[in-house]
């Protein structure tokens, strides 16, 4: 029996093919989830301040320096999860961090607060998702990361862990830091 | 409990699984006749396994348990139970559950089915069945688990199943896709069996058609209910993207067609032996690559699940173990396999080479098209493209425009040789009628004469006539088999007159309207009536009203509905059309644009049911061919195969 060169082609066509999916995936970063937002100003809004609700907050609110805007609500688990290293956050950074309270009730939400400690310079009530929406949210907890001019530049979905805070968001943060300041 | 009892019940499965791995093919390998014998109890209990795994995770659905964070992420206690059930494989972890629990099914049909196998071939294919399960298996417990828990902290209600996919043609549409995907595996682990003994001969593939035309049946089904529930739920009217995912499970299909008419040659005449292998191969693993794609957030697209790096690296490990593993053995067994016959250029099996040529470049086109943007991506060092439809109509349609004339006149070719130019001497009148009649319809019905549509066209109608001539001179169908590919040849043709009268003499536009309002389209005239608020079991909506009428005749009420479901508040547009068999209209609401004004989408779009009537053509077809007797029959061949030849 002799061996036929010609039956190991779709073996390598195949090897090849692999080659470019490993690489394609390397190049995937797992914690960037597509968004039509990144490197898009902050969608406009006129919503209330949870605390005091004869205030409205509006995108001028939220620009100036570099911040987080983080998606919570009382009826999301993870929310909990995450509520330690945001207390953390704002105790040991001087980053300001604000909160949109997502299709909450305005009680409920106080209530959360009150018990839980608050993390945010302020919450904006989204009581009717509006501004969830232009964010395009899939769901609480998310955490955008905004430049001092208010351009979305960086989103994360799901719980803020020591580890994502450490390893995703900080380094972001210290990047548009630096860019500001130099 | 309930979710544990699942959960443990899968890992007991993957222990079966590895046992029917190993148990039947070491049995080969001692020549241990009773070890060879396991596998059909195994497959038996690692399918009642999966069941009661499957059954238990639609109980936590139907219960609303949402401490189980699977459920919790897919349902909501508002959700209509139909729902509910068909959440169960609405996102990645149980519809991979769904996937194994069809692998098992199909493994079990095999021990069941199977008496026209040898001893030694069946626990070969079996092994190899197992083999996968196990691979499968593995990846549920290790990647992707349906049952974790959602403790200490578990919501007091469900995030809700996505609204796209609250539709009756999603609860159809992944079974039947799954069916033919992992059904593939059943020539795939014949071929693999086959392989390892280095005996390739009729008995081969006579066995392996019925199954690889089952599993195509299947495959076409699901692809056609997935383009209708694209046409009428994602609200744009088109049907058929070439998106990345609908195109993963495009392929496989073209090389099932492809590996269903080699097996035929291979089968009848001993041709293509090592080909036909190639393709089973090929078609088994294109499968795969489309679940890797779906699931490996790889490539972007509408319909994949969640970015989640360690499942992409383990299915491309597995892909790696399962197709670069057949490929090695295929190299370095198929040089043994010689075909036997000789044949002619105007002979069948020409025929045949040639729709496999075709289809192979023709699935190339569709590979490198959805693999572009990645293998750009790599080279460019991260720029993004995307390769769309324009790519896919210009390389993809004249291709297969090709194979609709080697499709017309296959039917009247014969094996090794046909006498003559039969085709043209007996038909020539009729050729040329065709394209004369249909210019003169065109212009008759018509806005405008179309030279491609007209060629298209004439190419559809020469396969149903020439089709209905062939039965018409050889008097009656003389098998299931005949009778199936008919009806599936028929069916390509019906789907091809959809496709082409669609696209080119649809009508629509994008209006504003005011309540009172009425535009003219096609001949029809259709009325702005107003909206009012509904409220459906988990959503509100708008709903408009729309009256259609045709020279002052009334035609149909149509109510298209945008729905914001009131728990993840996504924004769904339902729209309505009045079907028919030659024209659908459409009507689709969209964004509200003043104080009583709302943005429409009004589309006629003549003949377009064809193309999903075409499909359903195509797959009873495929299904009619599983009738056949010979298929049954239990065969003589088992005899001169003795027990224990193994490697």
């Amino acid at each position: 029996m002799t061996f036929n060169k010609s039956l190991l082609i779709p073996l390598g066509v195949f090897g090849l093919l692999v080659v470019f999916l490993a690489l394609g995936f390397r190049l995937q970063d797992p914690h960037l989830l597509p968004s039509v937002l990144i490197d898009k100003p902050f969608p406009e809004f006129e919503l209330q301040d949870l605390r005091q609700p004869d205030q409205l907050r509006t995108l001028a609110d939220l620009s100036g320096e570099v911040s987080l805007v983080n998606v919570w609500a009382t009826w999301c688990p993870n929310c909990l999860i995450e509520h330690p290293e945001l207390l953390r956050i704002s105790r040991e950074t001087d980053l300001p961090l604000y909160g949109v309270n997502y299709n909450d009730d305005n009680g409920k939400a106080l209530g959360w607060l009150a018990r839980h400690e608050n993390p945010y310079e302020f919450s904006i009530v989204d009581d009717k998702g509006t501004l969830a929406i232009d964010l395009g949210v899939y769901g609480a907890p998310e955490t955008f990361v905004l430049d001092a001019s208010g351009v979305i530049r960086f989103r994360h979905v799901g719980p803020v862990t020591p580890e994502v805070w450490r390893e995703t968001l900080l380094p972001v943060v210290e990047h548009l830091q630096g860019m500001s300041d130099g | 409990m309930i979710p544990e009892l699942g959960h443990f019940s899968l890992i007991l499965a993957l222990g079966l699984s590895v046992a029917l791995a190993v148990l039947p093919a070491l049995g080969v390998y001692r020549r241990d006749a009773l070890l060879m014998q396991t596998g059909p109890s195994i497959a038996t209990g690692l399918f009642v396994l999966l069941a009661f795994s499957f059954g238990c995770l639609m109980y936590s659905f139907i219960q609303d348990d949402f401490s189980v964070a699977y459920v919790a992420n897919n349902s909501n206690s508002a959700l209509p139970l139909q729902y509910k059930i068909s959440a169960v494989w609405g996102a990645h972890e149980g519809s991979f559950l769904l996937w194994t629990l069809i692998a098992s099914g199909w493994t079990l049909a095999v021990a069941a089915f199977s008496r026209g196998l040898t001893f030694d071939m069946k626990a070969r294919v079996l092994s190899v069945l197992g083999l996968l399960c196990a691979g499968f298996a593995s990846f549920l417990l290790f990647t992707s688990n349906p049952f974790d828990r959602n403790l200490p902290f578990h919501p007091a209600d469900g995030g809700d199943l996505n609204p796209l996919l609250q539709d009756f043609g999603l609860i159809v549409h992944p079974p039947m896709l799954y069916m033919g995907y992992v059904g593939f595996a059943v020539p795939f682990a014949l071929a693999i069996a086959t392989l390892t003994t280095g005996r390739l001969d009729a008995a081969w593939a006579r066995w392996s058609r019925p199954w690889t035309n089952a599993a195509w049946a299947f495959l076409t089904v699901g692809i056609t209910l997935g383009s209708w529930w694209a046409y009428y739920e994602l609200g744009w009217g088109g049907w058929w993207f070439w998106d990345a995912v609908e195109n993963a499970s495009f392929m496989p299909w073209l090389m099932g067609i492809a590996l269903i008419h080699s097996l035929a040659a291979s089968e009848k005449r001993g041709v293509f032996k090592s080909w036909t292998v190639l393709l089973a191969i090929s078609t088994f693993s294109l499968s795969l690559l489309g679940a890797f794609l779906v699931r490996s957030g790889v490539l972007t697209s509408v319909h994949a699940f969640a970015v989640d790096p360690t499942r992409g690296i383990f299915i491309l490990m597995f892909l790696v173990l399962v197709i670069g593993g057949s490929l090695t053995l295929y190299a370095w067994k198929a040089s043994g396999i010689k075909s036997e016959a000789q044949f002619e250029w105007n002979s069948r099996e020409a025929m045949l080479l040639i729709n496999n040529l075709l289809l192979v470049v023709a699935t190339a086109s569709v590979l490198l098209g959805t693999l572009y943007p990645l293998l750009y991506e790599v080279i460019t060092d991260g720029k993004k493209i995307s390769v769309g439809p324009p790519y896919f109509n210009r390389v993809f349609v004249p291709i297969v425009c090709l194979l609709f004339i080697a499709m017309a006149v296959s039917p009247f070719s014969r094996w090794r040789r046909t006498s003559g130019d039969v085709l043209l001497r007996q038909h020539w009148p009729f050729l040329l009628a065709t394209p004369v009649i249909i210019c003169l319809v065109t212009y008759v019905v018509a806005t405008g004469i179309d030279v491609i549509a007209i060629g298209v066209e004439t190419l559809a109608v020469w396969i149903l006539v020439l089709l209905a001539r062939h039965w018409w001179q050889a008097g009656s169908i003389s098998s299931a088999s005949q009778l199936g590919m008919m009806l599936a040849h028929a069916g390509i043709a019906v789907a091809i007159l959809g496709v082409i009268v669609t696209i080119t003499y649809s009508e629509g536009r994008d209006v504003r309207m005011n309540p009172g309002e009425s535009i003219a389209l096609a001949g029809y005239d259709i009325t702005f009536e107003g909206v009012q608020k509904v409220r459906g079991p988990n959503y509100l909506a708008d709903q408009a009203e729309f009256n259609v009428t045709r020279d002052g005749e009334f035609v149909a009420k149509l109510r298209p509905e945008k729905r914001v479901y009131s728990v993840g508040q996504n924004v769904m547009t339902e729209a309505d059309m009045d079907p028919g068999l030659m024209r659908d209209v459409y009507v689709a609401l969209g964004e509200k644009v003043g104080d009583t004004a709302w943005a429409v989408r009004v589309h006629v779009k003549p003949f377009v049911r064809w193309i999903w009537l075409g499909g359903l053509l195509v797959a009873l077809g495929g299904f009619v061919t599983l009738l056949d007797k010979r298929y049954r029959r239990v065969r003589e061949l088992v005899s001169n195969n003795v027990v224990g030849t193994a490697a």
